[in-house]
């Protein structure tokens, strides 16, 4: 670690291949076009509602509001309790304590944004707090954010300095099994895809056990071109090292036809190993509803509306 | 020189824009009569077009249904002076559509602007005419006033192609519905020109929405979707291969109120729009809301 320089990593991570633009917007856009039917879509819908990572991160958040949310992921449908559940549960860290209360030994996990979400502007010790505060409560998963501004003026060495110290922290609860780590991003004030490339490496480089596209509260969010060279950058990774790492595309993904989009590009770019819980997810929580609707329209023949999903 | 023909392929109406069917498919329509020569192709809509048009009613119900009435009312009537300026592709439509003589045509068009005036003057009025104070035996007031249904499926009638079309469509939006009309399947013309109509004066998007295609293949959808509140079977008279009855079999399922199509079983007739209508289409899309309101101290 101690020979780790920010030129050092400078120089490795600009010396990765720069994204062609053009190629990744049209193979995403190609990729979209795929038609998803019958037997298949109500495999991608099923899959896809296990991967949601069912978020809300508002300043209004209530006890109350995040256990109606934790209620809605262990039962998704009240008509059909064969509707998988979702995978966890993402709130604010001081909400930890609720949904872990709320969701008990359900087997959803309970993920906490941390790092001074979602500006990520704040020194270490009080992001490193924030997260202790998350796993102390017992928080499965913590979500941080990088220190943009850091990375962007190309201090990389703080940026991966921070990833492996909240990596740290995520290990500290004897309790519990280790935390796992989702780095977000937040793609939509990188600029480029190239930096996007090198963030993700940055990311992996420094420990993270998912990356992440965006906080939510930024537009542009989750573009599909994006999450194409995230995939990319962790199917590299693991033929280089042969570990796997996780994609989280969040924010702005509403419909069930973005979300199969989605399925299609993990499929054709990082491989069917992605395809599960474990290695891809979906933040969402309006994106619960329209798979809902779907797979209503599945089972029953007819379209479904809202009247007959729970609202958020 | 001959001009070239200027041919048409019109889309659909679905919230406020202008959408090719989802499914890339169109119909050649042509005039009825005896010459039977190509007038434009429409699009044919699909089940997803449908699907697309409910989401849109549905999004556009609270702000519609929420506008004062005096406001809903000054809207339609705006309506109706577009209506009036476009009065001569209408008429031409009529006469293309229909197979009327030019006369006969232009007393239809004027009928249909001067009845969506007549329905332009009831949004402010229902209330005072369907509402009411209840006597109760009690230190109360009784109050029942009526409230809009909601999306509100329409098939529009197969052979009235522009008074049908508006003497179903008016009546629904008045009291603060939102529509998903299935037009006439051999004479959509008319509603394609007052989608665009529509889309020029001050209706919300998605308040009327305007869906061209085969009825049958349509229509179930329509009447099984759950989140269409009530369905107006109009136009299932003198449609091909629809069976009016299946139909408000499948709305049965989600509750849906139904106005039946006029006569009897499958000999459903579509109803002469020329007499001066009543209430009776209006009301059937109204859900009467009671108030118990403690009167005193």
């Amino acid at each position: 670690m101690s020979a780790l320089s920010n030129r050092s990593l400078r120089t490795w991570l600009h010396g990765l291949p720069a994204v062609d633009q053009v190629g990744a917007e049209a193979r995403a856009a190609a990729l979209g076009t795929r038609s998803i039917k019958t037997t298949s879509k109500a495999w991608a819908i099923d899959t896809a509602i296990s991967m949601i990572d069912l978020t809300t991160l508002e300043g209004s958040d209530t006890p109350g509001k995040v256990r109606n949310l934790c209620a809605k992921a262990m039962l998704p449908d009240r008509a059909d309790p064969s509707t998988p559940r979702v995978a966890a549960i993402c709130v604010y860290n001081d909400m930890v304590t609720v949904a872990r209360e709320a969701l008990g030994d359900s087997g959803i996990n309970v993920a906490a944004v941390t790092t001074a979400f979602p500006s990520g502007r704040a020194s270490l010790p009080v992001k490193l707090l924030d997260t202790q505060d998350a796993v102390t409560a017992g928080a499965d998963e913590i979500d941080m954010v990088i220190d943009r501004g850091a990375f962007l003026s190309g201090d990389y060495r703080t940026v991966f300095d921070q990833i492996a110290a909240v990596k740290e922290v995520c290990r500290s609860n004897p309790d519990r099994a280790d935390a796992h780590l989702k780095v977000i991003l937040e793609t939509g004030e990188l600029a480029t895809y190239d930096n996007v490339r090198r963030a993700s490496w940055l990311a992996m480089l420094a420990g993270a056990d998912f990356i992440k596209t965006s906080t939510g509260k930024i537009s542009p969010a989750a573009t599909l071109p994006v999450i194409l060279v995230m995939l990319e950058a962790v199917r590299d990774w693991r033929g280089l090292t042969g570990a796997m790492v996780g994609v989280k595309p969040a924010g702005g993904i509403r419909t069930t036809k973005d979300a199969v989009k989605h399925l299609v590009t993990v499929n054709e770019t990082a491989g069917p190993d992605w395809l599960t819980p474990q290695w891809f997810r979906f933040g969402a929580s309006s994106l619960l509803t329209d798979l809902l609707l779907q797979r209503q329209k599945l089972r029953t023949g007819a379209y479904s509306g809202s009247d007959y999903v729970t609202e958020d | 020189m001959a001009r070239v023909d200027v041919r048409k392929t019109y889309k659909l109406y679905i919230g406020g824009k202008f959408p090719r069917s989802e499914s890339g498919r169109s119909y050649a329509v042509v005039s009825q009569g005896r010459s039977q020569s190509f007038l434009a192709n429409a699009a044919q809509g699909s089940r997803k077009d449908v699907r697309d048009a409910v989401v849109a009613a549905r999004g556009a119900f609270a702000g519609w249904s929420g506008a004062t009435a005096y406001n809903r009312g000054q809207v339609l009537y705006r309506v109706a002076e577009v209506l009036e300026g476009r009065r001569e592709q209408f008429v031409a439509d009529v006469i293309a559509s229909e197979g009327v003589t030019r006369p006969r045509a232009e007393r239809l068009v004027d009928a249909a602007i001067d009845r969506w005036v007549w329905y332009a003057g009831w949004p402010d009025k229902l209330a005072q005419v369907l509402g009411n104070l209840n006597p109760v035996a009690g230190p109360y007031f009784n109050l029942s006033a009526p409230e809009p249904t909601g999306v509100v499926g329409i098939l529009a009638p197969q052979r009235s192609s522009l008074l049908g079309l508006i003497s179903v469509i008016a009546p629904a939006i008045v009291s603060g519905n939102t529509v998903v009309v299935l037009t006439s399947e051999d004479r959509p013309l008319p509603a394609v020109t007052l989608s665009e109509v529509l889309a020029t004066s001050d209706v919300p998007g998605g308040v009327v929405n305007i869906v061209t295609g085969r009825t049958a293949e349509l229509a179930p959808w329509l009447a099984s979707h759950h989140d269409v509140n009530a369905i107006d079977l109009t136009g299932a008279a003198n449609a091909a291969d629809v069976d009016w009855a299946a139909l408000e079999a499948s709305a049965a399922g989600t509750v849906k109120r139904v106005l039946r199509p006029a006569g009897d079983g499958p000999d459903a007739v579509e109803p002469d729009f020329a007499p001066a209508p009543s209430l009776r289409r209006m009301r059937a899309f109204l859900e009467t809301k009671t108030v118990w309101h403690p009167k005193g101290t």
